[in-house]
């Protein structure tokens, strides 16, 4: 996460020192997002310089040097907020490929290796939900952070279900159009996706 | 201690072509205190498990065991017992009745059990209260929100002196805050000594499970591990 940006929010609610800053941010941030501490100083040296905070003139370097915001430091950190993260395709997604090369291996179940990764991101998220449950009621950002993972995890279940469904369908379809039913379904489906191109790569 | 336990349980619809398998040889134990999911996709036999295992149908082979006391060795009387009294159900449409309020749907099971009708009426107020529901109790099903009448189905199925609680889809289509407070309910109710089935095809929901069970063509496929701790999930990154 952009440590930055974190300051400067945290800087918009009012001057603070620089421990100040360092233990607030580790609260907010909590376990869920863990920072090497020592990058808070330098990124209030940084920020400074680029005009963002300002800092008190008469204190020394260290935990009680006061900063507060400056008027540009306000306009990027909206400008920030409201700047869409990338959320581009990564080049290639190895779960995607594991189970496009398994479609292709005539000795492998393919839906056997779609319910081991299945079984492995359900017990990711039963691990995430009992963080979830076991947080203070009022932990609003711990439970934040946890639904995006919990959401995350979910859509690559949903695509393993979906990838077990159509597997499926197109077996049947195989089945009904005469070929043989107990063949791999690469193996008998011509028309299933094959990795000719990059997947996930933008055009 | 177990409070449900299915053994070699197996079920066909139909006979000759249309013979259907919707379960086959399905062994399954839950403790007291934990809350299990069924995941699988449609037609797995994730919902004839749940009707088996509450004695709402009879499984074609196979045993069912509710605390310990075999469903087949019962009479039609003693099941019907047991399952207004032990077993309580959540149904994807809640399955609420119409023509009563949230408070009398709550306390039905209690008042079809012979408890007095002012003593039932109170324990399905309480129930309410607990829910967040107490000023919703005199009203009608039709007058309630989709989360408000999951919340009174769930209610009504924990009442009383529950062993088990069996819920299909209980967050049918509820967004996903609703959905997580039916299972934080349904953990509740786990907590105070009451097992729980749910079948979910929804991996969230299954995720509030101590175990998850992954049927396939009517056969548990897999099932998750042990649940670690999260300390796991929270070492540093880099």
């Amino acid at each position: 996460m952009s440590v930055p940006h974190a300051l400067l929010a945290l800087l918009s609610e009012g001057p603070k020192y620089g421990l100040q800053l360092r233990q607030e941010f580790e609260a907010r941030t909590g376990e869920v997002w863990p920072l090497n501490v020592g990058q808070v100083y330098t990124t209030l040296q940084r920020l400074e310089r680029d005009g963002l905070v300002e800092s008190d003139d008469t204190g020394q370097d260290g935990p009680q040097k006061g900063f507060r915001i400056t008027a540009r430091g306000e306009k990027e950190l909206a400008g920030w907020l409201r700047t869409p993260p990338d959320l581009s395709s990564p080049p290639r997604d190895e779960l995607v490929i594991k189970v496009l090369v398994a479609l292709r291996m005539p000795d492998t179940d393919v839906h056997e290796v779609i319910q081991v990764h299945r079984r492995y991101v359900v017990e990711l998220m039963q691990q995430w939900t009992r963080i979830k449950e076991d947080a203070a009621p009022g932990d609003v950002s711990l439970g934040l952070a946890v639904d995006a993972e919990l959401f995350r995890l979910d859509a690559v279940a949903r695509w393993l279900d979906a990838a077990d469904g159509r597997l499926t369908r197109a077996l049947a379809d195989a089945e009904i159009a005469g070929l043989a039913p107990d063949s791999q379904p690469a193996a008998v489906i011509p028309a299933l996706p094959r990795p000719r191109r990059r997947l996930g790569v933008r055009r | 201690m177990t409070a449900l336990e299915l053994q070699g349980v197996s079920k066909v619809y139909g006979q000759g072509p249309t013979e259907v398998q919707a379960l086959r040889g399905i062994n399954l134990s839950v403790k007291v205190g934990t809350l299990v999911a069924v995941m699988g996709p449609s037609g797995s036999g994730k919902s004839t498990l749940l009707t088996i295992a509450g004695g709402l149908e009879e499984p074609t082979s196979g045993e069912v065991l509710v605390d310990g006391t075999a469903l087949s060795t019962m009479s039609r009387n003693a099941k019907a017992r047991l399952r207004r009294r032990s077993i309580g159900y959540v149904f994807q449409d809640y399955n609420l009745l119409a023509g009563l309020t949230a408070a009398e749907n709550v306390a039905l099971p209690l008042e079809l059990d012979g408890v007095g009708a002012r003593a039932a009426r109170d324990a399905g107020l309480k129930a309410l209260e607990e829910l967040g529901l107490a000023d919703r109790a005199s009203r009608f099903p039709d007058e309630l929100s989709g989360g408000e009448r999951q919340r009174v189905a769930i209610a009504r199925a924990v009442i009383g002196d529950r062993r088990l609680v069996l819920a299909d889809e209980p967050s049918g289509a509820l967004d996903s805050v609703h959905a997580e407070q039916v299972m934080r309910m349904m953990r509740t109710a786990c907590g105070r000594g009451v097992a729980g089935v749910v079948v979910t095809h929804d991996a969230q929901l299954a995720s509030w499970a101590d175990r998850v069970i992954f049927l396939r063509d009517g056969r548990m496929a897999d099932q998750t591990s042990p649940l670690q701790g999260p300390e796991s999930l929270l070492a540093p990154s880099q």
